[in-house]
């Protein structure tokens, strides 16, 4: 099925800006963890973003939906700048995904509990036609069978896929992904990719930060590489791979390779 | 090696005959090794030489419904303490021919708790109905409409009393300890520095200094003819007193709350107010059901210090029977009655939150 659809996988992102990073600048204390980032996002563009330990991989997607705060440049996300208005933060927060490495589902909620949260409360979609939508993406990721059962009942794998409809339910416009399989044991890994390629066929404009190479080569459009806080190269991932330009990136790709 | 290959499954036994069954228990529970078995003798006469006479005098010789008389001669226990001042221990200084009033009101309440037990039974009309319950329980207890003879508060006692205090104190300081929790946590230094001087300095005087200061210090400060009722100066008292424990425990549940599941619900566009009440306080309020009773049941116990601010609470209509002197020396009698409502009270309270305990995390890892 993934063979005959990856067609639509080559198609290009469409011209329009979907997020703009200008120039952005993060400290944690006295530690200049990011270093002036550019970076333009298109729509229905595929970004997967590698790095070593500690180079800020995580900092700059958490940037995105100001889960840390930038303290110079510019992000601005589908139109909108990130500055300190609370509720235009709200509104960027309920447009973009984010799916973490630990899951971080609600314990004290059923599956379909999960899902219909942020729909109630932020969208304030109906509470019948939230369960709809829920069960839809449930559907959608294999899962929903387990709609009733709670969170700590569903084994790692499931509860990735959980917290991936969970964001998918809130209809946005883009998906940021943080390591979403590095918790996972291995045999979990290839149903969470599975999801995320269907993902990518639909034309979901997507940020993964990820180790899986595998991933980045048959989905993405382009692959950053991250090293002390800036993007020292970005790519095809074809080029990327075969054709890597700097030292760093070399040596970083000679380690994870083999 | 020699390769290893099973050739016919283990079949299934049934356990020891040792360990099973009454004996089974009774040996590896009470006599399991020479020390335990010590333990069990001694206890086993002790409650020999403390069980039966106790039976005896509380029940076999004791007398329920005599005058003081009676109970002068009778060897046991004189329950009639209790039954010939019944309606004085629960209702004080109430007036004789409106005791109904209270009675009803207390009914009330009480309906109204046992209704709230029931968890899916919480939703909005329980909320109006505890309100047009509340108000009506004060119009009954107050009077001055509706053709009912007014009742200053100052006659208000006994066990009416004891249960305004505690079941308003209780339900009261809870929603404040909550609030005082979430102002300690919040990134606004100011209300921040509030909230922490307000939790230490009151947990930092006992609750009888602060009834004190609400009868006797509170006054002087207000204006001339201003004033407020006694009642609601101890109760005010009590609520921000236990609010204040009642926060540091809330505290620690929101502290042992991790950061990803705040970055979860804000990532999905959650403000602060939701946040909190839908995922941070449901799971951070469960975890501390347990201290959080603890410091209820302790609360439910201390409303009955507000006799030395001389509120006629059931404690003290109790004691000042005592004083009577057809029915001094009886105070076994009197206090055993007290403790019984006071184990009751606290009894059921810790039951409930053990059956609340156990609803929410139904399904839970
Ligand atoms: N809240 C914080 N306070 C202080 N320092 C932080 C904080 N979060 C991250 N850092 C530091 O910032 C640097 C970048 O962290 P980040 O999590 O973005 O790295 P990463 O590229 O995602 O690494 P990993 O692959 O380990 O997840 C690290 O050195 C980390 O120690
Ligand atoms: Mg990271």
């Amino acid at each position: 099925m993934i063979e005959a659809a990856s067609e639509d996988l080559k198609a290009r992102p469409s011209e329009e800006v979907m997020i703009e990073i200008k120039d952005m600048h993060k400290w944690f204390g006295e530690f200049h963890v990011l270093r002036g980032i550019d970076l333009t996002v298109h729509k229905k563009e595929r970004i997967v973003v590698c790095g070593p330990s500690g180079s800020g991989k995580s900092t700059l997607i958490r940037c995105i939906n100001r889960l840390e705060e930038h303290q110079r440049g510019r992000i601005i996300v589908d139109g909108l700048e990130l500055t300190n208005d609370i509720k235009k933060i709200e509104k960027i927060r309920a447009e973009v995904g984010m799916v973490f490495q630990h899951f971080n589902l609600f314990p004290h909620l059923t599956i379909v509990e999960n899902l219909t949260l942020g729909p109630i409360w932020v969208r304030k979609v109906p509470k019948a036609e939230a369960e709809e939508t829920a069960m839809y993406y449930l559907e959608k990721v294999h899962i929903a069978e387990q709609a009733q059962k709670y969170p700590g009942q569903l084994s790692g794998g499931q509860q990735q896929r959980v917290a991936i409809a969970r964001s998918l339910c809130m209809n946005p416009k883009v998906m940021l992904f943080d390591e979403p399989t590095s918790a996972l044991d291995p045999e979990m890994i290839k149903e969470v990719l599975d999801v995320m390629i269907e993902l990518a066929h639909e034309g979901m404009t997507m940020i993964v930060v990820t180790h899986e190479m595998g991933f980045a080569k048959s989905v993405a459009h382009r692959v950053l590489f991250m090293d002390f806080g800036q993007i020292v190269e970005g790519n095809t991932p074809v080029d990327f791979f075969e054709n890597p330009q700097h030292e760093r990136t070399k040596l970083f790709l000679s380690q994870i390779l083999h | 090696m020699q390769a290893y290959v099973q050739d016919k499954p283990a079949p299934e036994l049934k356990p020891p005959i040792a360990q099973v069954g009454v004996i089974g228990w009774v040996r590896n529970n009470l006599f399991n090794g020479w020390f335990n078995s010590t333990l069990t003798i001694l206890t086993l006469l002790l409650l020999w030489k403390v069980v039966p006479p106790f039976f005896e005098w509380a029940f076999l010789d004791s007398v329920w419904t005599t005058t003081h008389e009676g109970c002068k001669e009778a060897t046991g226990a004189c329950w009639s303490i209790i039954y010939r001042n019944f309606r004085f221990i629960i209702f004080g200084f109430y007036p004789y021919e409106q005791h109904w009033r209270p009675l009803l009101a207390m009914l009330i309440l009480i309906g109204l708790l046992f209704y709230s037990r029931d968890r899916t039974h919480w939703n909005k009309y329980l909320g109006y109905g505890w309100i047009l319950g509340l108000a009506f329980m004060g119009v009954l207890m107050r009077g001055g409409i509706l053709g009912l003879e007014h009742v200053e508060s100052t006659q208000w006692g006994g066990l009416p009393l004891t249960l305004l205090l505690s079941v308003f104190g209780l339900t009261a300081a809870y929603p404040l300890g909550v609030i005082l929790a979430l102002g300690r946590q919040s990134k606004l230094p100011g209300l921040k520095v509030l909230c922490v001087l307000y939790i230490e300095l009151i947990r930092g005087v006992p609750l009888i200094s602060l009834l004190f200061m609400s009868s006797i210090i509170f006054p002087l400060f207000l204006p001339e003819g201003l004033t407020f009722n006694k009642i609601l100066r101890a109760q005010v008292a009590i609520i921000l007193f236990t609010g204040a424990y009642i926060a540091e425990v809330v505290r620690g549940g929101l502290q042992g709350m991790s950061r990803g599941q705040y970055e979860a619900a804000e990532s999905m566009g959650l403000n602060y107010y939701l946040t909190m009440r839908l995922v941070i306080l449901p799971q951070a309020l469960k975890i501390v059901i347990p201290p959080t009773v603890s410091i209820l049941i302790s609360a439910f116990k201390d409303t009955s210090l507000v006799v030395i601010i001389a509120l006629w609470d059931l404690l003290k209509t109790t004691q000042s029977v005592l004083s009577n002197p057809e029915w001094m020396g009886f105070s076994r009698e009197a206090y055993i009655f007290i403790a019984i409502f006071y184990f009751l009270g606290c009894f059921s309270m810790s039951n409930y939150s053990r059956k609340l305990e156990r609803e929410l995390s139904e399904g839970e890892r």
